[in-house]
């Protein structure tokens, strides 16, 4: 059980009443597993639809004449080029280039944004968009919602039959489809799906019309963390931190390249010089030999013994059938197929270098 | 006659003629959840109570099982490596963990039996 400090859910008499098993996580008391268990939990989530309580994320509204640039400012992004409805995944960067955080930005309208940061950097990336914003015409709102995400090839039908028509809504798009709400199409499973942020009391609504539908099922953090994993998406603070650059990362996809060549956002020269540089090690997906998984913190060496680098994430990938990790190798190494071996207590097991996702995405892109 | 015993690390032992069949609870096996791996010990490996004889590897996270008491592997459960699943649905029969020859019975005495197991997990 956690401590009294830790953060409380809205829904947390729901997730309690559904036999939820709890634990710590960024600061919250998140449900980790229910009843079916993990291994039930993920399945489900790829063959039907699984719904997660996500509030432990939060919601930031920008709007203002300035928010364009002060997203621009605070962001690798053009975000004047984004269409209305259009998201796309982007990055705070520290003046070395670092990544503090992953986010998901969302043009909602002409001078209005909504801006999705993770639990554990929701505090920080709030002080640090406020400090920006000082110097801009621009309003910062941190919005107090619940966040919902469902997931799956039936999550479209699952919401259509709870009254929520999700229409022509692509992935990678968001809309406002009633007051107070913000919804998404997509999420950090790899499946079609949505995000939903909305009052609580609506929440309750929403929560009670799609657990009525046998295709729907609660699915706690430990699924939530399989089921990204295999689909090779970054935890913060694992696969991504402060000390990494989004080159290291191979997350330059997310930067546009005229922002890369020119744009002025925070950590702007560090990247550049770093990409100029070329990174010494760079994020890969890791296939350990066998069924025994390599885990966060595994040091990887090559064939000669020599270190190679290390482990972020790692576990078992219950749709991939085996298990599955991501890491960080020396650039040379960094080809799909390189063998590199995981001291795991001291047995060396054999790891190939792996393209990712370990399971294809099933994306509703149009 | 078998006589079972229980720690309060969660593992229950069931001793005939010196030697012990080991395995995690069924508390244990429902707190750890399904489990994808275990890291079985070598036959004729010696071990002091309390040093690490298995590991168990859910989907999330990997978990010491300690020797209850001092002893010699003489045999662990192979059929795990191919369905380590069988600890999660038969954690006190077909999922048993290893076998060992004690090497001092007298150390059971300092371990429950069911009825002051039951008790521990409350």
């Amino acid at each position: 059980m956690t401590g009294d400090d830790s953060k409380h859910l809205p829904l947390e008499d729901i997730h309690v009443a559904a036999g939820a098993r709890f634990g710590a996580f960024a600061g919250w008391s998140m449900p980790l597993t229910y009843p079916a268990g993990v291994m039930k939990e993920h399945l489900h989530t790829r063959e039907q639809a699984g719904l997660f309580d996500i509030s432990h994320m939060k919601l930031f509204e920008v709007s203002g004449p300035e928010a364009v640039s002060l997203l621009n400012r605070a962001c690798p992004l053009d975000a004047g080029a984004l269409k209305i409805s259009q998201s796309k995944l982007s990055f705070f960067l520290n003046e070395a280039g670092g990544i503090l955080d992953d986010l998901i930005v969302t043009r909602l309208g002409d001078i209005r944004f909504m801006v999705v940061a993770n639990a554990g950097n929701a505090v920080a990336d709030e002080k640090h968009l406020r400090a920006l914003a000082a110097d801009f015409d621009v309003r910062v709102e941190a919005l107090d919602r619940v966040f919902l995400a469902i997931q799956g090839p039936e999550a479209w039908a699952a919401l259509s039959r709870a009254g929520i028509e999700t229409g022509s809504l692509l992935f990678m798009h968001g809309v406002e489809p009633r007051r107070n709400w913000f919804m998404s199409r997509s999420g950090y499973t790899g499946e079609d799906g949505f995000e939903i942020g909305l009052p609580e009391a609506d929440a309750r609504d929403l929560v009670a019309k799609l657990l009525g539908d046998e295709r729907v099922l609660w699915i706690g953090l430990a699924a939530r963390d399989s089921l990204r994993l295999e689909a090779g998406l970054c935890l913060h603070g694992q696969d991504i931190t402060p000390e990494i650059d989004p080159a290291s990362a191979a997350l330059m996809w997310a930067i546009p390249k005229e922002v890369r060549a020119s744009g002025t956002f925070i950590g702007a020269d560090a990247l550049r010089a770093a990409v100029e540089r070329g990174p010494a090690q760079k994020r890969v997906g890791l296939k350990p030999e066998g069924r025994q998984p390599v885990r966060a913190g595994a040091a990887l060496f090559d064939a000669d013994g020599k270190p190679a680098g290390h482990v972020t994430s790692g576990g078992f990938g219950p749709s991939a059938g085996h298990p599955v990790a991501m890491g960080y190798v020396m650039a040379p190494l960094a080809k799909p197929g390189t063998r590199v071996f995981a001291d795991v207590r001291g047995t060396k097991i054999p790891v190939d270098i792996s393209s990712l996702p370990f399971t294809p995405h099933r994306y509703r892109k149009g | 006659m078998a006589k079972i015993y229980f720690t309060s690390d969660h593992e229950w032992l069931r001793v005939e003629g010196g030697i012990a069949t080991v395995g995690i609870t069924d508390y244990a096996q429902e707190q750890l959840g399904d489990l994808v791996f275990v890291e079985l010990p070598e036959t004729g490996k010696k071990l002091s109570k309390g040093d690490t004889a298995v590991v168990v590897e859910s989907v999330k996270a990997a978990s010491d099982v300690y020797a209850p008491v001092d002893g010699e592997i003489t045999e662990a459960n192979a059929t795990l490596s191919s369905d380590p699943s069988l600890v999660n649905s038969a954690a006190t029969g077909a999922g048993w963990l290893w076998k060992m020859k004690l090497a001092d019975e007298s150390q059971l005495a300092g371990l429950m039996d069911e009825a002051a197991y039951k008790a521990h997990i409350g």
